[in-house]
């Protein structure tokens, strides 16, 4: 940098102040537009191909969507992603709950904490693997369990009603222990002062909660909402390691179909698993833009 | 797409400057990732050795799932010199990308349509040859023969026999068949069976190679069959949850009697602690009489890349791959069948017993997912599996399964 410094560099001390920001930003950006940005766009334009990764493309213009829209399987993974949306976010108020149960300060809290948080540290292919046997049936605890109850067994992940539900308890383990964390580091943070205002004006139990807690913890409110949609949409490695979209393709979701057509065993069709790559982009971008709005209006009122 | 481009091209670029430095190098990749099929590639390649003491090899072993979706990339990127891989309909794609060597020359030279002669139909795609099989394997019934000794129950010959042993099992409280669904291939064996005793070979060849549509009555009678055994509980319950190894205890410990698999499943059940004398080896019986039986025989084969940097020793390489003596010495290793026919025989009872069907059979099979189209034998075992847990949705199946012929074969 010190050349560029140099006196004789007149162009560089007029603008200095100008470009220095950009200088700075540059990696940042050059990362993201190679990584996030132009792949976007190339998926868009693979989407409109014939392609299997390996001959010639051919231009097909809509014709991926046009089959989309006639496929048993895609409706099948938008329902499943759909149900993935509205359950996943039951982590959100469980995390609170578990949260505020571990709020207070008992000999050995902090080993019940990290007890809790346990789940989140280990990988999701565990948690995969520690539930397909806790459901497996003959020797699994849970089908072990509703047989003594009932006395016929489910095999919950061969069954199409309830397969989904099943890989989204999974998948709520982990999550409910995210959000106790987010929900943990905001309660660390909850103004005393205020609170025993309110205990001082009568406010008790639900009341207290739900006028001076929550209030505050409107922050980690929005972030765990953000992790656990985002989380859902991208739902893939359960599903991977506990089903394998099966049985008979019942417990696809979206990211796992377009795995499945374009770079699985049996797959390789670039182009329609393009299309429901994008088809996915686009129900993401109605998330992240609602929370970008969102966040410029707060920094705005700020 | 662009950085994947840009890193193969440095791929390609280093692999490049490198070729030079390392010729006479033989390089393979494969995916004998199995202890059995690593001991048996690591006997073929110190044969090889002996033979051929002036090349070097270079084997890069891979693990088996993951072979699959690799080969795509260093086909195009950095090809090894010899790779690993699957005959009939699994081989077309690379073929028509290019990507295979036409080694019809090796054929010829060494007179192997002769020597390889089971083979020779599925290593041909456009009238060339684009490989060399080495080893093959049967499919067919394995039963306790214990269980069936005390059930009364003489091995069955045809289709009334079998559903009338299935019947018996059944009261007795053993399941007739174990089966685990949950990786989908083995419901292809299913349907191939059934399909070829029904229908026959060319008429199965027809359907995998698309030719007959899905909705053809004659497909529908296949699953009438296939019906007969589903409806009345025939098969392990709860199938689709496990997958073919975990249906092997059911097999041991006597609940189940009956499994229609490939000779490797022999090698498990006696891990289990089944004895030679407990399993039994069954041809499928006949079901429509009169037609030829033709049998599922899934072939393994080594190929030459085209873009290959040392072909002069990769056709050495498959010429000994190709001897009765290197095929005798690694299918002892691998438990399998040679598939020359000058190799020495197995004393296995299995291997006897199926070496002895397979010589007499009509024809044989590859195997629904390598017979069919990837894409389609996916659709089409996805199909299958939901067959088997509802089988009252047949027509919505198949309808299904049509619609995707429609597509793929174009």
């Amino acid at each position: 940098m010190s050349s560029t410094v140099s006196p004789t560099s007149g162009f560089w001390k007029r603008n200095q102040q100008r470009l220095a920001p950009w200088l700075f930003l540059a990696p940042g950006m050059i990362m993201f537009a190679i990584y996030v940005i132009i792949p976007i766009f190339q998926s868009i334009w693979i989407s409109f191909y014939d392609w299997d990764g390996l001959g010639p493309k051919t231009w097909i213009g809509v014709a991926n969507y046009v089959e989309l829209l006639d496929d048993e399987a895609f409706y099948t993974s938008l329902k499943n992603n759909i149900l993935w949306l509205v359950l996943y976010l039951l982590a959100v108020p469980a995390g609170l709950a578990v949260a505020l149960f571990l709020n207070q300060t008992v000999a050995g809290i902090r080993l019940y904490k990290s007890l809790f948080f346990f789940p989140f540290v280990i990988s999701q292919v565990v948690v995969g693997l520690i539930f397909t046997w806790f459901y497996a049936p003959d020797f699994g605890l849970l089908s072990a369990l509703i047989k003594t109850l009932t006395g016929h067994s489910i095999a919950i992940l061969a069954d199409e009603r309830y397969v989904t539900l099943g890989i989204i308890a999974a998948g709520l383990w982990p999550q409910i222990a995210y959000c106790m964390i987010l929900y943990l580091t905001g309660l660390n943070n909850i103004n005393p002062e205020q609170v025993e205002a309110a205990r001082m004006d009568g406010a008790r139990g639900w009341s207290l909660l739900w006028h001076i807690i929550l209030p505050q913890l409107g922050p980690a409110t929005f972030i765990a909402i953000v992790v656990t949609v985002i989380g859902a949409l991208r739902s893939f490695d359960l599903v991977s390691i506990m089903t394998d979209g099966g049985p008979y393709g019942s417990s696809r979701v979206l990211s796992f179909y377009m795995y499945e057509q374009a770079l699985s065993e049996y797959g390789y069709r670039m182009g329609y698993g393009a299309a429901i790559a994008v088809v996915l982009f686009m129900i993401m971008m109605i998330f992240i833009t609602l929370f970008i709005v969102r966040m410029l209006m707060r920094e705005r009122h700020a | 797409m662009i950085s994947f481009k840009a890193a193969t091209g440095l791929v390609l670029g280093y692999a490049l400057t490198m070729s030079a430095a390392f010729a006479g190098e033989l390089v393979i990749n494969s995916d004998q990732s199995d202890p059995a099929p690593k001991k048996a590639m690591e006997t073929l390649l110190e044969g090889f050795k002996t033979a051929h003491p002036d090349v070097t090899v270079k084997w890069n072993n891979f693990d088996h799932e993951g072979y699959k979706s690799a080969i795509r990339n260093f086909l195009t990127a950095d090809a090894p010199d010899v790779v690993a891989w699957y005959s009939g309909n699994r081989m077309a794609p690379f073929v028509k990308a290019g990507l295979f060597e036409d080694v019809t020359d090796l054929w010829t030279e060494n007179k192997l349509d002769d020597q390889l002669k089971s083979a020779v139909k599925s290593m041909e795609i456009d009238g060339k040859k684009w490989g060399i099989p080495y080893s093959y394997y049967q499919w067919g019934i394995y039963y306790r023969k214990d269980i069936f000794a005390e059930q009364g129950i003489t091995p069955p010959k045809n289709w009334a026999e079998l559903v009338a042993a299935c019947e018996k099992l059944k009261t007795a409280g053993i399941t007739p068949f174990a089966i685990g669904t949950k990786a989908l291939w083995p419901t292809g064996g299913w349907f191939d069976y059934l399909n070829l005793r029904v229908n026959g070979y060319e008429f199965h060849m027809d359907l995998t190679a698309g030719k007959v549509p899905y909705t053809d009555p004659k497909v529908k009678a296949v699953f009438e069959k296939w019906a007969e055994l589903v409806k009345p509980g025939y098969f392990l319950e709860n199938h689709a949850a496990i997958d073919w190894q975990d249906a092997i205890p059911q097999f041991v410990q006597g609940k189940a009697a009956m499994y229609l698999m490939g000779n490797f499943a022999v090698a498990a059940m006696k891990d289990g602690g089944l004895k030679d004398d407990q399993i039994g080896f069954l041809q499928f019986p006949e079901i429509t009489a009169g037609i030829p039986m033709a049998e599922d025989a899934p072939t393994e084969s080594f190929h030459i890349p085209s873009g290959a940097k040392n072909k002069e020793d990769a056709r050495k390489f498959l010429a000994y791959l190709a001897t009765p003596e290197a095929q005798t010495k690694m299918n002892e290793v691998l438990g399998q069948l040679p598939v020359n026919n000058q190799s020495a025989k197995s004393e296995d009872p299995f291997l006897k017993a199926g070496f002895e069907m397979l010589a007499n059979a009509y024809a044989l099979a590859q195997f629904y997912d390598r017979d069919a189209p990837a894409e389609m034998a996916k659709v089409g075992m996805e199909g299958f599996q939901q067959f088997m847990v509802k089988p009252d949705n047949v027509d919505a199946i198949l309808e299904r399964l049509e619609k995707a012929r429609g597509r793929i074969y174009k």
